[in-house]
């Protein structure tokens, strides 16, 4: 595998994202919608079907549960660490985002669909977080088992086994 | 070409894209999943796949494995980001503009097309309030004049039908940039083995898979491939993917799938409605067809470049329209966009009009006089008695279908054996 430092943010490869969602069991999703049809919503369903632990952060205190797991409004009221933080906020919250995924020690930092900052990234490679941007987990989760293919995508993947991550 | 895959090149994808191992049962063969309806596991899954939360199949109206397997092949090797397929070309060319249509908006259409598509796009899309403007397509400025506020797409052949035209694609290609507007192009006298639109600034392929892509005459299709590249998010001009969908609970294609927008409204919405679906037989034939696209390709153009110098040469001909040949004016575009060959279908005039082009049908005894090109057998067809002549006389001029018109579509044979049926016919004129 290559070094987080010589990670093209354009271009990943198969490989680097699938090892980083091979590795991963417990996601903190920062900005987790608590309604049912927004896409941070049907992602994080998705993500508790595939079997991982995925916890919701949302400031807004009326929110108690999303997709029946317990709310946190920060990341550091988390009680334990994560294996990743997948951000669901606009660029500009990346950078205090990073800070905050550094300290409770994760161990990936994604940013979804629509979100780049390269100063954010670069502090959390440093930090020795391996970043992915503008992707979506749901999707690329999807993509490396073919189910996206089912729809008619262009999953990239080309295998002579049977379909698994 | 274009590299489409970081590992593999276009002959492996031909034979291995979009049809791993069955994961049930490991069938090597892709299997023909012949069936309509696919159980849901709870009525939480039920939900979630008719709100287009998770992938799944429902109704093969929609969505079905075999043809599943045969978009994601078709949109592999034209290097794009989905492909939706249909049950005809025709299909495809009313579902690729379904998206980005609406009643009282234009699409800017080259005139040197399928006759079909004249008829489809001059008449019948105008019973949608949908107006074709017909512009000469071998002038890119002739596109540029024809954009107005109404435009919504261009849409042109590359290689166009009868034969032996190659369209400037590049040229067009930015003028539909500087309008904003999807180019799509109709890639299907080519193929993809031999040029690849996206990567001269097309946004959408269509193609009749009918022809080179199937290859062998039996399985009538279609295809709209979406390259992804198309800057839908936030575009007034194209509310059906950039504004909220009512009917799955307010969700903007453009925002929740990013660049599997097109592809995911195609399937959901203009599949859905239209019903344009192609059988999981026809897909099946089609995936085979395809691996031995590469194969075929490179035998059509030798055996059609080779017909081309022959007839050339002939009394009986009066000209030979084939981009492969130095003589014609469209032998510089062809080696920039098809370096590899220039197809196998092209036209040729017999010296006697109209009479001498029907006695040319009927002379021929390995040829097959057939409305269909892309065939592994060599066909031979009267444009202007056929496929054009619900045109007008001035339309299949423009067309390039005259009364002197015969369009060939050269096959797999002996190439010997196709020159020397050729011979035998010009000799009964």
């Amino acid at each position: 595998m290559p070094g987080p430092a010589s990670v093209d943010h354009n271009s990943y490869p198969d490989s680097y994202i699938r090892e980083i969602l091979r590795n991963v069991r417990s996601i903190a999703m920062v900005g987790a919608s608590a309604t049912w049809n927004r896409p941070s919503n049907f992602a994080m369903k998705y993500l508790l079907k595939k079997g991982f632990k995925v916890i919701p952060v949302n400031p807004n205190a009326a929110v108690k549960k999303i997709c029946g797991e317990t709310v946190f409004p920060d990341l550091s009221s988390l009680s334990g660490t994560v294996d990743m933080v997948d951000i669901f906020r606009p660029a500009e919250d990346a950078p205090e985002l990073v800070e905050e995924a550094i300290k409770i020690g994760a161990k990936v930092f994604w940013m979804q669909l629509e979100i780049r900052h390269a100063e954010a990234a670069k502090r959390a490679e440093e930090a020795g977080l391996q970043v992915v941007m503008d992707r979506c987990p749901k999707i690329e989760y999807a993509r490396l088992t073919g189910e996206l293919g089912w729809n008619g995508i262009n999953t990239g993947v080309i295998s002579n086994r049977r379909k698994r991550l | 070409m274009k590299q489409l895959h970081p590992e593999y090149g276009f002959n492996t994808l031909a034979v291995h894209s979009g049809t791993a191992p069955d994961p049930t049962t490991g069938a090597r063969s892709f299997p023909i999943y012949q069936t309509t309806a696919y159980v849901f596991d709870d009525a939480d899954h039920a939900a979630s796949l008719f709100n287009l939360q998770e992938p799944g199949f429902i109704y093969s109206r929609l969505t079905n494995p075999t043809v599943a397997a045969l978009e994601e092949k078709l949109a592999t090797l034209e290097g794009g980001r989905g492909g939706t397929v249909t049950s005809s070309g025709h299909a495809a060319e009313t579902l690729a503009l379904f998206p980005l249509m609406a009643p009282g908006m234009e699409v800017i259409v080259a005139d040197k097309l399928y006759g079909g598509t004249i008829n489809l796009m001059g008449k019948s899309y105008r019973k949608f309030g949908w107006n074709a403007v017909f512009v000469d397509t071998d002038n890119p400025e002739a596109f540029r004049k024809a954009v107005t506020e109404k435009t919504r797409a261009i849409f042109i052949e590359n290689l166009a039908n009868p034969g032996g035209v190659v369209v400037d694609l590049e040229a067009i290609a930015k003028v539909a940039d500087e309008a904003g507007v999807p180019l799509v192009v109709d890639n299907t006298m080519a193929t993809p083995f031999l040029c690849q639109p996206f990567e001269w600034g097309a946004d959408l392929v269509v193609h009749s898979t009918t022809k080179f892509l199937s290859g062998q005459g039996n399985a009538v299709g279609g295809v709209v491939i979406d390259s992804g590249k198309f800057p839908w998010l936030g575009n007034s001009k194209f509310p059906s993917l950039s504004t909220p969908s009512p009917e799955y609970n307010g969700l903007t294609f453009a925002e929740t799938f990013g660049d599997l927008a097109y592809t995911m409204y195609s399937h959901a919405i203009s599949l859905r409605d239209l019903g344009c679906t192609q059988s999981p037989m026809n897909a099946w034939i089609t995936l085979n067809g395809i691996e031995t696209l590469p194969l075929r390709m490179e035998r059509h153009c030798s055996n059609g470049l080779a017909v081309a110098k022959f007839l050339e040469k002939q009394a009986n001909v009066e000209w030979v329209s084939h981009a492969g040949l130095e003589s014609s004016p469209y032998f510089e575009l062809g080696k920039k966009y098809l370096p590899e060959g220039t197809g196998s279908v092209f036209t040729f005039g017999v010296k006697g009009g109209y009479e001498s082009g029907l006695k040319m049908l009927e002379s021929v005894e390995l040829f097959s006089h057939v409305a269909n090109i892309g065939d592994t057998r060599s066909l031979i067809l009267h444009p202007a008695s056929t496929t054009h002549r619900q045109l007008t006389e001035e339309q299949r001029i423009a067309a390039g279908a005259g009364p002197e018109v015969i369009r060939l579509s050269i096959g797999i044979e002996c190439v010997e054996d196709i020159i020397s049926d050729l011979d035998q016919a010009l000799n009964c004129l």
